[in-house]
């Protein structure tokens, strides 16, 4: 529970992100290289010109620890880092979220039908998931950002511009099917010979009946389990894509985008990527811990198993 | 034409009788040691005639030699093309079409080979059958060029390049006049090798060479070795001067942050790679001995694409070149020490510069202060305020925040815009490519040669806009049918009046700017950290560190 507790603060801080932004005055996807703030009374530069030697190179600001005014410094385009990582998160948290979503959907979608039709649709299918399975993940979904990222896509009707939330969604939420699709497949295997099933089936009631009144509900506890450990997963390849200038584009932010401006700071102002991995990693911790808890607590014969061990 | 190159002959020849005395008496005393360089990763293959890096063209300079080169030397003595494996500049005739140019005799390559008439033929063919990528621009005009351009392989030049094993002589036939021709057979591309050097591109395989150095070793994932050439005598200082170290030693592999420590440290005397950002300000209050600014003629701008919504409108174009910040770019790229803002296309002390700067608050010579207010009533005047734009950027920190801050500049004055960075490796072919339909785009040119024709020329006239290819490098599409009729008209004056085709440039350059086809941004210098212990620092600024002509003990 602590675990949900702190991913829950770390989901409401991220979500308060436009309030944060409004209440310090500040606009974190526009570069202000000329701001001036207050600190103690003082006029203080966002960007800092060296006056020593030949003053070569700006630096900008470092923390003030101080809320609403550049609380963990400016990047190098001047902008509020608080902001910035508070707006990262959202998108992060959107990205990973609704990346899940599509996994889940797709994935048991699949899984229902190769496991309860089988024969050459559970071939065809699952060789499909296979060759899916068979790209390194994180190559395949480098390559399918290269050639989706300039253009956006177009398939019929279906419309995606280049700079769109939607893109590293769905690139996302493809490459993962097969990682949900095959253990449901295992376990509507499984089900598809239960006596309950066979009795469904022999009353004579259709298939779709059968798998969404019947199998369905009996996954749904999987399905549960998957949602923190997919959304863990999808965090951290989301922000891998951004870091890597493929995922989420400027002057949008998300962790992976502030870690890779931060990434031109490290020897002057290092908390500008160290920060956003921070919360990469408590957030993907956080995750873990509950989505394991939830399996202990959804299905009591793992922990038996683990007991006997 | 001759009358001038005649007279350039004499001058470099007093300068090298002047300067000789001072270099012997170093040699003596600094000669020897391993200088100790570092790049992120290698420039690409070694082939002299294909390779078109900065990175591979600044090592060549102490390795190759072509019939001219430019003269190894400080400031603008460095832009000045003086004769290298020829005893003289050529003699001109045929109303300026063909250069005669005598071999100097007893010249040896690195394998010991003698250099002969032959190898010149050969390796002026061989420009073309490894399909040299300015073997089609800069060397065209040859006579049988065409030829060798349709079919590379049975590259003659029949008639082009034609030599006299008896006396010794290379002619050189062109189609037409070229004032520029001297330039391009000073550059590694046009450089000589041994007659039997394989007509593909030799990669990793070191070429034979003529210069005080040759290459003893490489391997492009870790180095390599530049050693001296035991059959190397010296003919002429400003030309090819011997050198001061024993060995270059190269190491590819080490990043930026990683390389600015061995320097520090001693363990390395020199990086090629930009210094990191975020170093800037400690080397530069801390290390300010180590440090050398030279002026670089370059160009940072952002290409309009003239032939798109909203950029076809000329005033949309005019507007964005009035809202932006030069000052903060010049702050992005470092300061104003690392960079000037910039309206125009011809960089500061080049040939046909005259300063010119209409797009800021107080238009005039130079840029002062954007103007946002003139920037927004041109948007509104060219009904294209709220149209999509998306800036095309590299994928690399610098670029990067341009692209962001631009965006900025675009939002601010009513249009929607955003930025894609692409990986540096595919950007600058991307752009070209008018199939990807980029509307704006951030890049850099950097001379090739000192002549006005290599910005204005290549940059904005109609024979450089390509439909569909990777090699349009008229990036904006521009293409005025009157301005590119000034600039044949430039080209053709510069055979016998460079100083009236300079003008000429000038005006061009104006006339260019004004159509705003891009936004000039800034024009960027070259800084240099080097180890405690490398003297004699020079920097040509045809091609940056002459790296032999420093010593290390």
């Amino acid at each position: 529970m602590a675990s949900l507790a702190v991913f829950l603060i770390l989901v409401l801080a991220c979500f308060s992100a436009p309030l944060y932004a409004k209440w310090a005055g500040t606009d974190p996807f526009a570069s202000t290289l000329d701001a001036v703030i207050q600190i103690d009374g003082a006029d203080v530069p966002v960007m800092e010109q060296s006056t020593e030697g030949l003053g070569l190179g700006y630096t900008p600001i470092g923390p003030t620890w101080r809320l609403g005014n550049y609380f963990l410094g400016a990047d190098s385009q001047g902008r509020d880092v608080m902001a910035r990582l508070l707006y990262g998160g959202l998108n992060s948290l959107l990205i990973s979220g609704a990346a899940t979503i599509f996994t889940l959907i797709f994935g048991t979608m699949a899984g229902l039908i190769a496991g309860y039709f089988g024969g050459i649709t559970d071939t065809v299918l699952s060789r499909l998931l296979d060759v899916l399975w068979a790209f390194p993940i994180y190559l395949l979904a480098i390559s399918l950002s290269i050639v989706t990222i300039a253009q956006g896509i177009a398939i019929g009707p279906i419309e995606i511009q280049s700079g769109s939330l939607w893109l590293p969604v769905i690139i996302i939420g493809i490459v993962y099917i097969p990682y949900v699709a095959r253990p449901i497949r295992g376990q509507v295997l499984a089900l598809r010979h239960s006596e309950f099933v066979l009795a469904a089936i022999n009353l004579g009631v259709p298939g779709w009946r059968i798998l969404w009144r019947d199998i369905l509900p009996n996954i749904t506890t999987t399905l549960i389990v998957f949602v923190p450990l997919m959304m863990a997963l999808n965090m951290l390849t989301e922000s891998a894509l951004s870091f890597l200038s493929i995922g989420v584009q400027p002057p949008a932010a998300s962790w992976g985008t502030i870690i890779q401006d931060g990434q031109a700071l490290l020897y002057t102002r290092p908390l500008v990527a160290l920060v956003p991995g921070l919360a990469i990693a408590v957030s993907v911790m956080a995750l873990n811990v509950f989505g394991d808890g939830l399996r202990d607590a959804l299905d009591p014969r793992s922990k038996v198993r683990l007991g006997r061990d | 034409m001759k009358k001038l190159l005649l007279a350039a002959s004499a001058a470099s020849l007093l300068a090298g009788a002047w300067l000789a005395p001072a270099q012997a008496e170093y040699l003596k005393e600094h000669r020897g040691g391993t200088i100790r360089l570092l790049a992120r990763s290698a420039a690409g293959t070694l082939d002299p005639h294909i390779n078109y890096t900065d990175q591979g063209w600044q090592m060549y300079q102490p390795i190759y030699d072509g019939l001219v080169t430019f003269r190894k030397a400080e400031g603008v003595d460095g832009f000045s093309v003086v004769p290298d494996l020829a005893e003289a500049l050529p003699t001109v005739s045929n109303d300026g079409k063909t250069f005669t140019f005598k071999l100097r005799k007893g010249i040896k390559f690195s394998n010991g080979q003698d250099l002969g008439v032959k190898d010149v033929v050969a390796s002026f063919q061989r420009i073309f059958k490894v399909s040299g990528p300015t073997s089609g621009t800069f060397y065209a005009g040859i006579v049988g060029a065409d030829k060798c351009l349709a079919d590379t392989k049975s590259c003659t030049l029949e008639g082009g390049v034609v030599a006299d094993e008896a006396a010794g002589t290379i002619t050189l036939n062109l189609t037409k006049p070229d004032a520029e021709i001297l330039y391009k057979l000073a550059l590694p591309h046009a450089v000589i090798l041994p007659a039997d050097t394989p007509t593909e591109d030799m990669g990793s395989k070191p070429i034979p060479s003529t210069g005080p150095y040759m290459i003893s070793a490489f391997d492009p994932n870790k180095g390599m070795t530049v050693s001296r050439n035991p059959n190397f005598k010296q003919w002429s200082e400003e030309a090819q001067p011997d050198g001061y170290p024993d060995v270059v030693q190269y190491d590819f592999g080490l990043s930026e942050e990683a390389a600015v420590t061995a320097i520090q440290n001693g363990e390395a005397d020199w990086m090629f790679d930009a210094l990191p950002s975020d170093r800037l300000g400690e080397l530069g209050s801390k290390s300010m001995d180590q440090l050398h600014i030279s002026p670089l003629s370059a160009w940072w701008y952002a290409p309009l694409n003239t032939r798109m919504a909203p950029f076809d409108n000329e005033k949309a174009r005019q507007a964005v070149a009035y809202a932006v910040d030069r000052n903060t770019l010049v702050k992005l790229f470092g300061g104003k020490v690392l960079a000037s803002p910039v309206c125009q296309v011809l960089p500061p002390d080049f040939p046909g510069h005259e300063d010119y700067c209409p797009f800021t608050k107080n238009p005039g010579a130079k840029w002062s202060a954007p103007d946002v207010d003139k920037a927004k009533q041109l948007v509104e005047e060219s009904g294209t305020k709220g149209q999509k734009v998306t800036i095309i950027v590299e994928d690399t920190a610098i670029s990067r925040s341009i692209g962001v801050y631009l965006q900025s500049v675009l939002t601010s004055i009513g249009y929607v815009a955003d930025v894609k960075p692409i990986s540096s490796n595919l950007q600058f072919t991307y752009i070209q490519n008018t199939n990807n339909k980029v509307q704006m785009s951030v890049t850099q040119w950097y001379k090739d040669y000192p002549a006005a024709s290599d910005f204005l020329n290549i940059l904005f006239s109609c024979a450089s806009y390509r439909e569909g290819s990777d090699a349009s490098i008229n990036i904006s599409g521009f293409c005025d049918k009157d301005i590119d009729a000034q600039m044949q008209k430039a080209l053709d004056l510069g055979v016998t009046d460079q100083k009236a085709a300079d003008k000429l440039w000038a005006a061009i350059d104006k006339q260019v700017t004004d159509k705003a086809p891009a936004v000039g941004l800034f024009t960027p210098k070259r800084l240099d950290f080097v180890s405690k212990r490398i003297g004699n620092f020079k920097f040509n600024p045809q091609f940056n560190w002459i790296i032999t002509q420093s010593w290390v003990q």
